[in-house]
């Protein structure tokens, strides 16, 4: 190793702390606040409660925005992987006309403001005469979601080894069953790391939702409602949970997505 | 090796769904934005009325060129605290440099909308930041402007941003080889030179790609300043999303939305480009 790699700088160091503090501290205040028994402000935190968290399990609405928020989710994760898996199998192997604005247009949602999908969507979901409501949600997210799913599988097949295919296909095995018992299983990791990615992302998702959502809420809607209302720790509470299951979704994703890189050499 | 059937079956169904899912409804966008809005009613006039609106009421541009503000003040500050960072991590961070990555990628995935009420909860009169201002006694009444105004969004967004600009700029530092930076110091560049003439080149791709995400994402925003911004800082999208809702203007906000759509492609469009000329050959 070289001089420039080994000194650690101390003004580099302490710089790098601040940044990580910046980035921890107000997901700390949260976390601590949903256990504060007089309100969201104040300092410092007084006393330690778990009224908050008692509070939540009594919360009919906010369970039923959980619910919706899982059947958009599941179905986006159903439709959206699908698609993706076929999308970049597509781009991988087939060769059609307008392959290159295919490629853009798949990932155009991952780099356009929600905004813009959302009422594209909108304007669709309108003139299709489906109208807003959680069905509509549930195609946007399938639909804006392919982008993340095509990326992430696409990446997991070009690691994959090519000749276990061309022997399947070689020994008489259709190109179906070269499908379902080479190509599938050996896609695997990748299709379970961009699952949980886009289950995570579909259950956080407010930008394309604010616009295609009725009168049922899914959870990010739910809090956004309540936030106009005022605040109280019940949210910080729920944040909390929130925060607690996508790091634990997250930190799975990340374990799968190392593994199947280390798994490819 | 695979037969025409395959990709067909391939090729098909994803075509199918993007086009009838995404194209139509882009494309439905773009024809929004050359109609009219007569008594409430959407007419198939086909005209540029609603840019020559556009062009013509200074209030847009107003907040338009807020809005670009905005996005380059998050862009600055997002690189100022990512770079820096990055750099340590891929440099300077040891065996804990796993770890340490891994906790700048957490938050990347963690609630918007959490981390925005995050920051709603510090700023207010009522909040955290003034709790403790007061309780150390540094001030002796809240502080109002801290919530409310275009510093709440930019910090709002800087804090949600940096993880996206730490991500490329960290991958383009990894890939620089490692010789080459012995080989500068070798040939006697002071550290500084060698940062400035050899790592700040290579890390350019990254750099941009990281600023690019930044830049456009703020650009589209409207949630932030509905949390944190109050009517000082309205924003573009702000615009559009109330034309879609009480204003009941969708031509209009139609081409608006073409017009953040055209921003958005252009800049990517750029500094793809730049990235090309820049990646090291």
């Amino acid at each position: 190793m070289s001089a420039t790699t080994n000194r650690r700088p101390l003004f580099l160091t302490i710089y790098s702390c601040l940044v990580f503090a910046f980035i921890y501290l107000p997901i700390l205040v949260l976390v601590i606040y949903s256990f504060n028994r007089d309100g969201v402000g104040g300092f410092p935190p007084r006393h330690f409660t778990f009224d908050w968290y008692r509070q939540l399990t009594t919360d009919s609405a906010l369970w039923n925005s959980v619910l919706n928020s899982l059947y958009v989710a599941a179905g986006a994760v159903f439709v959206s992987l699908t698609l993706g898996l076929l999308a970049a199998l597509a781009l991988d192997r087939a060769d059609f006309p307008g392959k290159a604005l295919f490629r853009r247009l798949v990932l155009l949602p991952l780099i356009l403001p929600g905004i813009i999908t959302g009422l594209s969507l909108l304007m669709f979901a309108v003139a299709a005469g489906l109208g807003r409501g959680l069905t509509a949600v549930f195609f946007g997210h399938g639909t804006a979601l392919i982008s993340v799913a095509t990326t992430e599988i696409f990446a997991g097949l070009q690691k994959l080894d090519r000749r276990q295919e061309e022997a399947s296909l070689d020994l008489g095995a259709t190109p179906w069953r070269t499908f379902w018992l080479v190509t599938l299983p050996n896609l695997r990791l990748s299709l379970i790391a961009a699952g949980l990615l886009i289950f995570t992302l579909s259950m956080d998702e407010i930008a394309v939702t604010f616009f295609l959502i009725g009168s049922d809420n899914t959870l990010p809607q739910e809090i956004w409602g309540r936030l106009r209302r005022g605040i109280t720790p019940e949210i910080n509470a729920i944040s909390t949970l929130i925060l607690l299951v996508s790091i634990i979704l997250i930190t799975i994703w990340y374990r799968l997505r190392t593994r199947t890189q280390k798994s490819s050499l | 090796m695979y037969s025409r059937l395959y990709k067909l079956a391939i090729s098909l169904p994803p075509l199918f769904w993007v086009t009838l899912f995404l194209l139509v409804p882009y494309a439905l966008m773009f024809a929004h934005s050359f109609w009219v809005t007569q008594d409430g009613v959407i007419l198939h006039n086909w005209s540029f009325h609603q840019y020559k609106e556009l062009l013509s009421q200074p209030l847009y541009a107003t907040v338009f060129f807020r809005t670009m503000r905005v996005a380059a003040s998050v862009t600055l500050l997002s690189l100022l605290l990512g770079y820096p960072l990055a750099y340590f991590l891929s440099f300077h961070a040891g065996p804990r440099k796993e770890l340490l990555y891994q906790l700048v990628i957490v938050p990347l995935w963690v609630s918007y909308l959490v981390r925005g009420y995050a920051w709603k909860t510090i700023l207010g009169t009522d909040g955290v930041l003034n709790g403790a201002l007061q309780y150390l006694h540094i001030t002796h009444e809240p502080v109002s402007a801290l919530l409310y105004s275009p510093f709440a969004v930019i910090l709002m967004l800087t804090h949600i941003y940096t993880p996206f600009v730490f991500l490329p700029i960290y991958a383009s530092l990894e890939h620089i080889p490692r010789p080459l930076l012995e080989a500068s110091s070798d040939l006697g560049a002071s550290p500084r030179s060698t940062f400035l003439r050899v790592i700040l080149p290579l890390s350019m791709p990254g750099l941009l790609a990281g600023a690019t995400f930044a830049f456009v994402l703020t650009l589209g925003d409207f949630l932030a300043p509905l949390l944190v911004g109050g009517s000082s800082s309205t924003m573009i999208a702000n615009v559009v999303q109330s034309l879609f809702g009480a204003a009941y203007d969708w031509p209009l906000g139609a081409a608006i939305s073409v017009f953040i759509l055209f921003i958005t492609v252009g800049l990517l469009f750029f500094t793809e480009h730049l990235e090309k000329r820049w990646t090291f050959q």
